[in-house]
């Protein structure tokens, strides 16, 4: 009985319901116990139910869109801050993050990175911090107890807090070469935990403290640009626990090349990373996620559908391009709709200096000359052969 | 360390990309019944676009999976950028 009721669903939806449709239909009519005819009729109705939900041509799903994000957008709270499992780290959430998507910013407020560990890696807290330390940026500075410039001698000491050192996997010898590198000076262990850098030149106060500044953020390990880096455990798909990092600062391109990683799984709440190292498709799934996740974390019922119009529009030219004066709204072909958005002035002086024509062919231009709006049924215009009494046999040229 | 070379391909944000020839794009516009310049684009210069090799004017056949619509199938314009 189930293969025949797949095989009807099948015969019947597959050329018109989506995938998610026909799976649900198949999974409620198999509990049902109904005949074939049955079957047949429901799958019927299914499609027309469907069909008739679907939006209609001329429809203006783009400002539906728009007012179905914007009116939840208004009870946002303004400064939200979400702690991301632990107190320390924050990431911003909220009508800032909104904005921040959809005007497509480089460098996000609070970038943060999910990082996913390889089999090996996975299962033990110990492996899974030595992942951690080789990703978390260590200068001087994290594991010094002191660092003095001696004007008398014209030298800088170091003095390392062994606990630091412990905690973040260095060993003295691992400083020693990191403050060569510099190449300030001779470079010379005093004591246990102690360094002592011999300025090559003596100088004033100012060039010892300036010395001073660039050893203490002399870097000693890890990777540019991520702050902090915090084991969490968590279930996998599998249902086993597994310890994942959790980033303050991002760096996709870097931290896909530490050895340990899971490099199918690790992402960032970066657009512009994303786009960069895994391509636009990506990019639109990180903005879907980025998006959904503000609307869901702060209650807001808002239809994937239109979150899913938004990131289209934004990745459509293969690029990530903002809404607003510098993707979307500024690269209109019409330059009345353009002047109604932003800087009224500055667009109609350069379309009259160039002597430009608009074809009225958007909503906003025919707006402002008072047309009928091509929306829905305005959509639709007549051509009437006047010479002959044939209906017109012309195509449409609308939407070329 | 890594034992074998990451591709971009591999990545849960990616979803399955297919090159589509010169050759089959006709085929393909009339069966979406759509035009060239009404389909979405993607550069020569992105990654996974590189991977594959893809050369402007080809078609990309991507199939996305989503929580929504379960299997949906869009074509990409490669272009030169």
């Amino acid at each position: 009985m189930d293969s025949v009721i797949e095989k009807v669903v099948m015969e019947k939806g597959s050329k018109v319901l989506p995938e998610s449709i026909l799976k649900e239909l198949i999974e409620k009519l198999k509990k049902r116990n109904v005949t074939e005819e049955e079957a047949k009729k429901i799958v019927e109705l299914v499609i027309e139910v469907y069909q008739n939900s679907l939006v209609e041509p001329g429809e203006p799903i783009g400002t539906v869109t728009a007012q179905s994000i914007g009116e939840p957008g208004t009870q946002m709270t303004l400064r939200t801050f979400h702690y991301a499992g632990v107190r320390e780290l924050n990431v911003t959430l909220g009508l800032p993050r909104l904005i921040e998507i959809v005007d497509a910013r480089k460098v996000p407020s609070t970038p943060m990175m999910e990082v996913f560990l390889d089999e090996e890696h996975r299962y033990d807290r110990e492996k899974a911090k030595e992942v951690a330390r080789r990703i978390e940026f260590t200068k001087v500075e994290n594991v010094a107890n002191l660092v003095e410039a001696d004007l008398y001698t014209g030298s800088i000491v170091v003095e390392l807090d062994p606990e630091m050192l412990a905690d973040k996997g260095l060993t003295v010898k691992d400083v020693y070469n990191a403050l060569k590198k510099l190449n300030f000076g001779e470079v010379e262990i005093t004591d246990e935990y102690r360094l002592e850098i011999r300025l090559k030149e003596a100088g004033d106060l100012t060039y010892i403290s300036k010395k001073r500044e660039r050893v203490l953020n002399a870097k000693l390990k890890g990777i540019t640009g991520i702050k902090r880096a915090i084991i969490q455990s968590r279930k996998g798909a599998d249902g086993r626990e597994e310890f994942v990092i959790i980033t303050d600062g991002s760096n996709l391109p870097q931290v896909l090349k530490v050895p340990g990683v899971d490099q199918s799984r690790t992402r960032t709440n970066s657009i512009y990373e994303t786009e960069e190292v895994l391509g636009i498709e990506a990019a639109r799934k990180v903005i879907i996620n980025e998006i959904m996740n503000v609307l869901r974390e702060q209650g807001l019922d808002v239809d994937m559908r239109h979150v899913l119009l938004v990131a289209d529009i934004m990745t459509q030219t293969g690029r990530v391009r903002q809404i607003g004066r510098h993707g979307v709204s500024g690269e209109k072909t019409s330059f009345l709709s353009k002047a109604a958005f932003e800087m009224t002035t500055k667009h109609l002086f350069e379309a009259s200096t160039q002597g430009k024509t608009d074809d009225l062919k958007g909503v906003t231009e025919n707006v402002i000359v008072g047309q009928i709006i091509p929306v829905g049924t305005g959509m639709i215009e007549l051509y009437v052969n006047v010479e002959g009494n044939s209906p017109a046999t012309n195509e449409n040229k609308r939407g070329e | 360390m890594s034992p074998k070379k990451f591709s971009v391909l591999d990545h849960v944000l990616v979803p399955k990309h297919e090159r589509i020839p010169i050759s089959e794009v006709p085929k393909v516009l009339k069966e979406i019944n759509a035009t060239i310049n009404q389909l979405p684009l993607i550069r020569t210069s992105d990654p996974v676009a590189r991977e594959l090799g893809a050369q402007p004017g080809e078609l990309i056949k991507i199939e996305r999976e989503d929580e929504y619509t379960g299997k949906t199938i869009v074509y990409r314009l490669v272009v030169i950028g």
